[in-house]
């Protein structure tokens, strides 16, 4: 390790960005290329599986910004899915096919609940803090599995895709596909950007040092509070790809098993780091779906492996990819 | 007499059975350091976390430039200019010496609510910071991640953080604690230079510091104020002395 000065204006500590940069380029490219590669195989599943990664990477990335980024383990995360899937699902069942209708309700309820919830959740830390977002999290879970109307525990079919501004851009594969890899393109610029941005300095701050962040003048709980709201937001658009994509929506999205595989994804691939969640995702759902097409049990080899990860890998898998690299 | 900016009434705080602030009356004037000593568990730091908000008084009243802010919260003393710093070191161990300070810098310069643009880059707030690093000595280790500075460097960058956030007076915390001799000196320097600047509320236990720093000096034992005065007059007062002042502690003049 070097312990010299750096010269004014050198990069902060953290992967070296240009080589994150690169990293996520081709991913990105490579997730490009699989609508075409499916094609010629001519099976549908592997876009279909990109997809399913995809989403989950989007909600990973969200998560991160609290995880890694704010320090604050929610463990409900997964409800902000649910609730945007379920806003998609039931407002298609009324009627409402258009997606300029359907996205501000799915944002605007995810981020009253986050409001909310994050009231209550930010004047605690640790293990209360955990169980909070936990509890915010079972209770999205049976309260969705309640909605007789809306197929209760069964879950709800959507019978026919949302427009687009009156296209039917969401009705082919396709158009799934690219709009899910565009959200999630998106979704990486906007939460880097975020994160180096002032908002983001004091969230990092926060997290390290709370007490002297609040000494320096800054209301912590606000701070967040707002990203609670940002994260919450991004990971009930993920949602709405969900229930798109799935045409199929059931409380399941928003169990707690289910925020605790998006914790794992974030772990696993790095927390607070470049494409740690992003990778992280991609991972889980590729290994879950090798995995689970071999064995019903799954989790029984998944579960040493990620023992593995943690013990050989700290850092997770970007952590891994940094080390290729070379050392700094 | 000059005007008092920061004052202290009644001020009471116990913890338990354990009263570790008895009534305390305390003022600090306009371009006056004023430091306060105590034997160790005293209460000097908590009586500053309940100035600077990080504990709150069982009773009391802290009148701050005129201004009750006796329920104001950390944050917001902050903002009306209570700076401070710690007597455990208290910095951001995995930013930049830079980015520790300015962070501090940027909480004055308009709203911290902007998502987008790199804070890393923002000139200005650099600069803010760099020229507080230049008044401690730190400004060749502003690209060094803070957790690796040396213990008396971390007490440094703890001022700069304080003196970053534009404070109108500043509380300081034992600064030298656990300084090497000369460290200590050169602080000794730095804070004169900075009592130009602000008023200052000075917690040491470094008795040549204090002597040649303080215009007034308080002593303060089991969470009482036991004797105030003029540096001369706190040296040769009884109580100071057998309170404190082990006869190795006295300075010499
Ligand atoms: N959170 C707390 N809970 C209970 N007791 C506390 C707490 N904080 C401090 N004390 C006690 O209050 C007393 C005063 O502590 P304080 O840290 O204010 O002393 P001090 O004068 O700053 O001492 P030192 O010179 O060692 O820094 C001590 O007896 C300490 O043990
Ligand atoms: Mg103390």
């Amino acid at each position: 390790m070097s312990d010299e000065a750096q010269p004014l204006g050198a990069a902060p500590a953290g992967p070296r960005p240009a080589f994150g940069l690169i990293v996520a380029v081709a991913i990105f490219a490579a997730l490009a290329l699989v609508p075409l590669v499916s094609g010629v195989w001519g099976g549908g599943w592997l876009t279909s599986l990109a997809i399913r990664a995809m989403i989950f990477a989007i909600v990973a990335i969200s998560l991160d910004l609290l995880l890694g980024h704010g320090g604050l383990v929610s463990f409900g995360h997964s409800a902000f899915v649910a609730i945007g899937a379920y806003a998609t699902g039931i407002m298609i069942t009324e009627g409402v096919y258009e997606m300029a209708l359907i996205l501000p309700v799915a944002i605007g309820a995810a981020a009253l609940f986050a409001v909310a919830i994050g009231a209550v959740a930010m004047r605690t830390s640790g293990v209360s803090f955990i169980m909070i977002t936990l509890a915010f999290g079972q209770m999205v879970y049976f309260a969705l599995g309640s909605l007789a109307q809306y197929g209760a525990d069964d879950g709800l079919t959507l019978w026919s895709a949302p427009d687009v501004f009156g296209t039917s851009w969401l009705a082919s594969e396709t158009g799934v596909y690219v709009t899910v890899l565009g959200v999630l393109v998106a979704t990486w610029a906007l939460v880097h950007a975020v994160v180096g941005s002032r908002f983001g300095r004091v969230l990092r701050a926060a997290r390290q040092n709370p007490t002297r962040v609040a000494a320096m003048g800054y209301s912590v709980t606000r701070y967040r509070l707002v990203a609670y709201v940002i994260a919450g937001v991004i990971a009930a658009l993920a949602g709405v790809l969900w229930a798109v994509h799935a045409e199929f929506v059931s409380p399941s999205l928003g169990s707690w098993q289910r925020s605790g595989d998006l914790i794992v994804m974030v772990v696993l691939g790095g927390m607070a780091t470049r494409n740690g969640a992003l990778i992280g995702a991609l991972f889980f759902v590729l290994i879950e779906e090798a995995l689970s097409s071999i064995t019903h049990d799954w989790r029984l080899i998944f579960g040493p492996m990620l023992v593995l990860i943690a013990l050989f890998a700290r850092g997770g898998l970007a952590g891994l990819l940094d080390r290729v690299q070379g050392p700094r | 007499m000059s005007e008092v900016v920061l004052q202290l009434e009644g001020l009471r705080k116990a913890f338990g059975a354990l009263v570790v602030t008895d009534g305390v009356d305390l003022d600090l004037r306009r371009s006056e350091c004023h430091a306060l000593i105590g034997p160790n568990g005293a209460g000097k730091s908590t009586l500053i976390h309940q100035i600077s908000g990080l504990l709150s008084p069982d009773a009391g009243r802290i009148a701050f430039e005129g201004r009750d802010v006796t329920h104001l919260s950390q944050a917001e003393r902050a903002v009306a200019g209570l700076g401070r710093s710690f007597q455990i070191t208290s910095i951001l161990p995995e930013f930049t010496v830079l980015e520790n300070v300015a962070l501090a810098a940027q909480m004055r310069d308009g709203s911290s609510f902007r998502f987008f643009r790199p804070a890393a880059r923002e000139e200005r707030l650099n600069a803010r910071a760099m020229e507080a690093l230049g008044i401690v000595g730190l400004g060749p280790r502003a690209g060094l991640v803070a957790s690796h500075l040396s213990h008396g460097e971390k007490r440094l960058l703890e001022l700069a953080i304080a003196v970053a956030g534009e404070p109108h007076v500043l509380l300081l915390d034992e600064p030298m604690a656990g300084m090497g001799r000369a460290e200590s000196a050169t602080l000794t320097e730095t804070l004169r230079a900075l009592k130009a600047r602000y008023p200052i509320l000075l917690i040491e236990h470094d008795m040549e510091a204090v002597f040649s720093l303080a215009d007034r000096v308080s002593v303060l034992v089991a969470g009482a104020i036991v004797a105030s005065g003029t540096p001369d007059e706190v040296r040769v007062d009884a109580r100071a002395r057998a309170a404190y002042l082990g006869e190795d502690h006295v300075a010499a003049p």
